[in-house]
């Protein structure tokens, strides 16, 4: 129980760390968001409405007056109004969710379909040639940048062979299928090393020598004895990698014209609206932190060893 | 030096691809056949040809003299980028490592909440809310980027910090900064060394990255990013010019993934 005390204690001091410093660079930016906003909706500019928007937005108080009523705001449950689209934070914010989860978890299906069988293949032929060539794809996926894999696929599939959407304005089925398959690749040429690692450990333990000597088939060794054992490894690392995409996902989305949330991060970066910009980045903070949450968790409630030395 | 070429064949041809790059890279106004800036209106958007090779942009400039110029874009960005994580890396690890106590309680707190957020997601909101510029990417990656080698210096001073001949040289009333010059240092040095190489295609990347997304260098400069996000505009009348930069950092970025790779082997057998 102390143990998860601490654990949510760093979470936190993270989380205000985190929003803390996004805040500070806001302040500290080049460009008045007061303009730029008055700017984006074509109102002449002088300087008594400039300081009137400011003083709407509340950005004629101190620095810290202003991080303290945010955070005052978040606590209610209000992460403020974005200055570009006019709407609360949080609505925006849930918008765009919709469709990176979506895209994470069309994404991971993916993944597991590739790197497992792939990965077990190359383990169980070590150093054969399927070795060699899952390991070779494996090794220019990884030196691969993802936004130009993106595109050639957009270019091939969307553009010569007509299969799928150039761009989706909206969370369609044949939309996701792109970007999740660019991702999926860039993802799997990790994950499959380290699904081999995984399966090579388990194929070199004790077990297994005895269950050969026993005269059990390979196969049965493998599916009975071996992938149960190297589930929980794997979980763990597919909990990781599943952080990475949520972070990772902006620039595909915007290869693709996904409406996630880093398509929109993007935009509003762009348009220097900074309560959304803190609304994104704590988001994504809060999910990543939880999803490692939540894997630590099942490992120690999966594996029965970590399970008992919890409750000394 | 010659031994051990000889001893690790792999190695030496690696290093001999990543001198060609870096010899491109110094090189490169001399190699562009053409002015990687000036355009030629009248020649806009050319499919590769015999005068230009890999075809020309919305600029009518060259793709070729450009994709080489931009070697000396993205490697000196890469190199200045990797230097100053191993710096700023060290100098947080072996301060928080050799001097313990509540400096290191604070450095590290920090560094835990840097690598307890995914780093992509903030290098972008930095880059994007300092503005887009080389300067700008460079200091958004270090920012995210530092923790680790922090965390792996520390470490090593930590294991090293209790050896006989450290005590010996602490005995001996050798001046602390000597002590972490010449005998601390030289033994983390490998290390963050072969962190650094591995990581040069990556950073390389990231980099690559962010002047995609518009937050990296800005136009006019010659870089392999932000030549992705203008080709894809033109995608559909002028794939080449999407093709040939995307081309050029998968290369580069291969090639010192396996230098580094192969670095490892040979400063650290033990990996093996």
């Amino acid at each position: 129980m102390n143990r998860l005390a601490n654990r949510l204690l760093q979470m936190l001091v993270t989380l205000i760390g985190v929003s803390f410093l996004t805040f500070c660079l806001a302040y500290l930016a080049p460009g008045d968001p007061a303009a730029m906003l008055l700017e984006s909706a074509d109102t002449i500019v002088s300087e008594e409405v400039l300081q009137k928007t400011r003083e709407e937005l509340g950005l004629d108080k101190p620095f810290l007056v202003q991080y303290g009523n945010w955070a005052a705001g978040l606590l209610r449950g209000d992460m403020g109004m974005s200055y570009s689209a006019k709407k609360p934070v949080a609505e925006k914010l849930s918008e765009g969710f919709v469709g990176t989860i979506l895209l994470a978890f069309v994404t991971v299906v993916f993944v597991l379909i590739i790197s497992i069988p792939l990965g077990i293949w190359s383990a169980v032929h070590q150093n054969g040639w399927q070795d060699y060539l899952v390991r070779f794809f494996s090794f220019i996926g990884v030196s691969m940048p993802n936004f130009w894999l993106g595109l050639i696929l957009l270019y091939i599939f969307g553009l010569k062979l007509g299969l799928f959407p150039i761009a989706s304005s909206t969370v369609t089925a044949k939309g996701i299928i792109l970007p999740a398959i660019t991702l999926a690749i860039y993802q799997s040429t990790k994950y499959v090393r380290q699904v081999r690692t995984v399966i090579l450990d388990e194929l070199h333990q004790d077990y297994v020598t005895g269950a050969r000597a026993r005269g059990l088939s390979e196969s049965a060794i493998l599916f009975k004895h071996v992938l149960p054992n190297a589930v929980l490894p794997l979980i763990t690392l597919l909990g990781m990698s599943i952080g990475w995409l949520l972070g990772g996902v902006a620039v595909i989305e915007i290869v693709f014209s996904w409406p996630g949330m880093g398509n929109m991060a993007v935009r509003a970066i762009m348009m220097r609206d900074y309560p959304l910009i803190e609304g994104f980045v704590l988001w994504i903070a809060v999910v990543y932190m939880l999803i490692n949450f939540l894997v630590d968790m099942s490992y120690s409630y999966l594996d029965p060893k970590l399970r008992k030395g919890e409750q000394r | 030096m010659i031994e051990t070429f000889k001893k690790n064949r792999l190695f030496a041809i690696y290093s001999a691809a990543v001198l060609v790059i870096l010899f491109v890279a110094i090189f490169a106004p001399y190699l562009a056949p053409q002015d990687p800036f000036d355009g030629n209106m009248r020649n806009v958007l050319q499919p590769p040809s015999a005068e230009h090779l890999l075809g020309t942009d919305k600029l009518g400039r060259d793709t070729l003299s450009r994709i080489i110029a931009g070697t000396q874009v993205s490697l000196f960005m890469t190199i200045c980028l990797v230097i100053l994580l191993a710096i700023v890396g060290s100098l947080v690890g072996i301060t928080s490592g050799y001097f313990g106590g509540k400096v290191e309680m604070i450095l590290m707190r920090f560094a835990d909440m840097m690598l307890a957020f995914p780093g992509v997601v903030l290098a972008i909101a930095i880059a994007g809310i300092l503005g887009g510029s080389v300067v700008n990417t460079i200091i958004a990656l270090l920012a995210v980027g530092w923790a680790k080698y922090a965390r792996l210096v520390r470490s090593l001073v930590i294991k090293l910090r209790h050896n006989d001949f450290i005590i010996a040289a602490q005995v001996n009333g050798t001046k602390t900064v000597n002590i972490l010059w010449r005998h601390v240092l030289p033994n983390i040095l490998p290390m963050v060394v072969i962190t650094g190489a591995m990581d040069i295609g990556t950073m390389m990347m990231e980099i690559a990255g962010l002047s995609f997304l518009g937050f990296g260098a800005q136009p006019p400069t010659p870089e392999w990013g932000l030549m992705l996000n203008e080709g894809r505009q033109y995608i559909q009348t002028a794939p080449w010019l999407m093709i040939y930069p995307g081309a050029a950092i998968f290369l580069v970025v291969a090639t010192f993934n396996l230098w580094g790779d192969s670095l490892r082997d040979v400063l650290d057998p033990r990996q093996q």
